[in-house]
């Protein structure tokens, strides 16, 4: 026996002698049910409201978290939209993406100023930006799945973290964003990382205070495409 | 880490005397209370979500064995590597292991309890590693040498002229005259600081908040965004996790999230919450190259089987001390140990052995908010109760107090003696503190009146009212 699995061994078998029991067939069955099963979670009210009603949350959580929240018709407007917004903040017109298909689909040849540098994030990026594969009303939560298409960095390392949201991916609560995610990566399989992003970073470490931008963004733009 | 748990009263005592402390503690604890309650009151459904915690918790517990394997067969096909460490030593060594394979000079380490726990930084460091907190809190605390005095606001004892003070002392190659005055400057100077260290390193340590045996993912949560960047940048990502952290699906861990954020900040949730499985994908242009979970017994699977196992289902909120009397008095060091407060007052005496940590289940009024507050409802002050049990059959219980204790329980055992005397005693007490209506000096207790004072007693006794009651006596 390895010295790994002689420290396995006596891990499980503390804590069989703890509870008092053993590896049983019945035991087993137990866990494989719940797991194969997840018991019907208890869904809050706010997490199950109509459609309309879901985008006045998301919008709501995310402005009281300092996020900048836009609109816009069509997907066709995005490009416009992010331009306006880097120029309105000062900061320069190019961002970081990754492969995301929707994202290279836009209609970027309007915006000629805009640059697009592709790959995960740098150091010195200034502007990241992503496509989020669901955002959750109940507490305005954006839910970011890591790949080639949206790499995780561009989700911290940029001072600025523009995300485009497609109405369709809003849910009302957690549950639903794990439907999504289950329907794209498969029952009991998960991305690298799934990230769960409500507003800019910010730490209280500091006597109490709230200040912006600890590690990660000191901005978060969420764009949210009607069509 | 070293206990001075044993210490605890000349602990206390200076700190209720540190002017500094208090200052800093007055300024940030309240406000995580009341924030807590305006939380709650915004989620109509919070009380049902604390019992459904309670359950999946329990559910968890009862099958730990089972779900522990099932996790560490879901991370491993994510092509995680899981280890299991029974003791503190185990795991340092482990972890010590994987940083020198993985050929590692710097370490970034997102915050973990747990790895204070084991006394991580200290054997990283004797191995000829660079560790860096990341987490601000977690760094002033560590550039002062000090260890956390809050589980999720470790540097609640620091006021902002300190932070500021050591990192112009620290801090070399900057501009002397640099202005510190607002908080949001000493944050970007410690984020420009430890940017160069997430960029450099070669090993990120992150604790969970959950593992999920579903999926074989860890989750944890931050608002810095300081766990993402440990845990994304490094070659090598480490996640150090007790074994109690097991939730079965990601449906559980939905229903702890929804408690979490709200019990410790007041907070709807975490700015972020991350959820990790195994290492960077094919094809995946960032995220760590490998992958490991430590996973730490370190004495928890020996509460399994007492009356302690309920302290188990703990999420690590902190909101039973933000809420409790004493911890808001004398802060986190006082405790001696690694977690302070009431779950520290119970969790410790259960990890390091009730006779080194026998004054902290003594360090509660029994006041009740703590389980109050708890999202897991675990009950505190019942818990306490039974150390203070086993201190006494131990004969751990100081001479005088057994005493006075002996001479209670001979007159509480005598309900006429007991009547008699209370019959007496209490007009004489009730005219002696008339005037103010509470003692401020007692003779043989001066101690416990240093520092409160003690209501005068009011009208009948209680027996005597209940008779008037039962024999219809109006009031």
């Amino acid at each position: 026996m390895t010295e790994a699995e002689r420290r396995r061994e006596a891990v499980i078998a503390r804590i069989r002698l703890g509870l008092g029991t053993y590896d049983s067939a019945a035991r087993r069955s137990a866990v494989a049910r719940r797991i194969a099963t997840p018991e019907a979670p208890l869904v809050p009210e706010r997490a199950r409201r109509p459609a309309d009603e879901r985008r006045r949350q998301l919008r709501t959580f995310l402005e009281g978290q300092s996020a900048t929240f836009l609109e816009v018709e069509r997907a066709g407007d995005v490009p416009a939209a992010i331009a306006r917004f880097l120029r309105s903040s000062n900061l320069p017109l190019r961002v970081r993406v990754g492969d995301d298909s929707y994202l290279r689909s836009l209609a970027w040849q309007a915006e000629p100023a805009l640059e697009r540098l592709s790959g995960p994030a740098r150091g010195d990026d200034e502007v990241g930006l992503s496509h989020a594969t669901a955002a959750v009303a109940e507490t305005g939560t954006l839910v970011m799945a890591s790949g080639p298409d949206n790499p995780v960095t561009l989700n911290f390392l940029p001072e600025t973290h523009i995300v485009v949201v497609e109405e369709k991916v809003l849910v009302g609560g957690y549950e639903g964003a794990w439907e999504r995610i289950r329907a794209r990566f498969g029952r009991r399989a998960m991305p690298r990382t799934v990230n769960f992003v409500s507003g800019p970073s910010r730490t209280a470490d500091i006597g109490g205070q709230l200040v912006m931008g600890a590690h990660g963004p000191r901005r978060l733009c969420v764009i949210l495409v009607r069509d | 880490m070293r206990s001075t748990s044993p210490a605890f009263k000349a602990n206390a005592r200076a700190a209720l005397a540190d002017a500094q402390l208090q200052r800093a503690l007055s300024e940030v604890a309240p406000g995580l209370a009341a924030r807590r309650s305006a939380a709650r009151a915004g989620l109509p459904e919070f009380e049902a979500l604390r019992e459904r915690g309670r359950a999946i918790k329990d559910h968890t517990l009862a099958h730990l064995d089972l779900y522990l394997e099932e996790f560490e067969r879901k991370a491993t096909e994510a092509g995680s590597r899981v280890h299991f460490a029974p003791t503190a030593e185990d795991a340092r060594q482990i972890i010590a292991a994987i940083c020198r394979e993985a050929g590692a000079r710097i370490v970034t380490k997102g915050k973990s309890m747990i790895s204070e726990e084991v006394g991580l930084n200290a054997h990283l460091e004797g191995a000829g590693l660079e560790v860096v907190e990341t987490d601000l809190g977690e760094y002033l605390i560590q550039i002062r040498g000090e260890t956390p005095s809050h589980i999720i606001a470790p540097a609640i004892h620091l006021t902002q002229d300190q932070v500021e003070a050591d990192f112009r002392r620290l801090h070399k190659g900057l501009r002397k005259d640099r202005v510190l005055i607002e908080p949001t400057q000493l944050v970007a100077e410690a984020r420009q600081i430890l940017r160069d260290k997430f960029l450099s390193a070669d090993v990120g340590i992150t604790g969970a908040n959950f593992l999920i045996a579903e999926t074989g993912s860890s989750v944890i949560v931050t608002n810095e965004g300081n766990g993402d960047l440990t845990q994304s940048l490094p070659r090598v990502h480490i996640v150090l996790a007790s074994i109690e952290k097991m939730v079965p699906t990601l449906e559980d861990a939905d229903t702890l999230i929804r408690l979490l954020a709200r019990s410790a900040t007041g907070q709807e949730i975490s700015t972020y919450t991350t959820f990790s499985t195994g290492p960077r994908r094919a094809g995946d242009p960032d995220g760590p190259e490998a992958c490991h979970v430590v996973i730490l017994d370190n004495g928890r699977s020996e509460l399994l089987g007492t009356a302690f196992r309920e302290v188990l289902r703990c999420i690590r909120c902190g909101a039973c001390m933000n809420h409790c009397p004493v911890y808001t008095a004398i802060g986190g060091h006082a405790y001696g140990w690694v977690y302070p407060g009431p779950i520290g007052s119970v969790l410790t005496p259960a990890l390091i052995g009730v006779h080194s940590a026998a004054h902290l289940p003594n360090a509660s009024t029994f006041c009740g908010r703590c389980e109050e507050v708890c999202p897991m409802k675990i009950p505190l002050p019942g818990l306490m109760r039974h150390w203070r049990e086993e201190e006494f059959s131990a004969g751990d219980t100081p001479l005088l107090y057994r005493l006075g204790l002996k001479a209670w329980a001979s007159i509480a055992r005598r309900p006429r003696v007991y009547h008699a005397l209370v019959r007496t005693l209490m007009p004489v007490l009730g005219a002696l503190g008339r005037r103010t209506g509470a003692f401020r000096h007692l003779p043989l207790a001066r101690g416990w009146t240093k520092h409160r004072d003690l209501a005068a007693p009011q009208g009948r006794t209680f027996q005597a009212l209940w008779a008037d009651h039962k024999a219809g006596v109006p009031r």
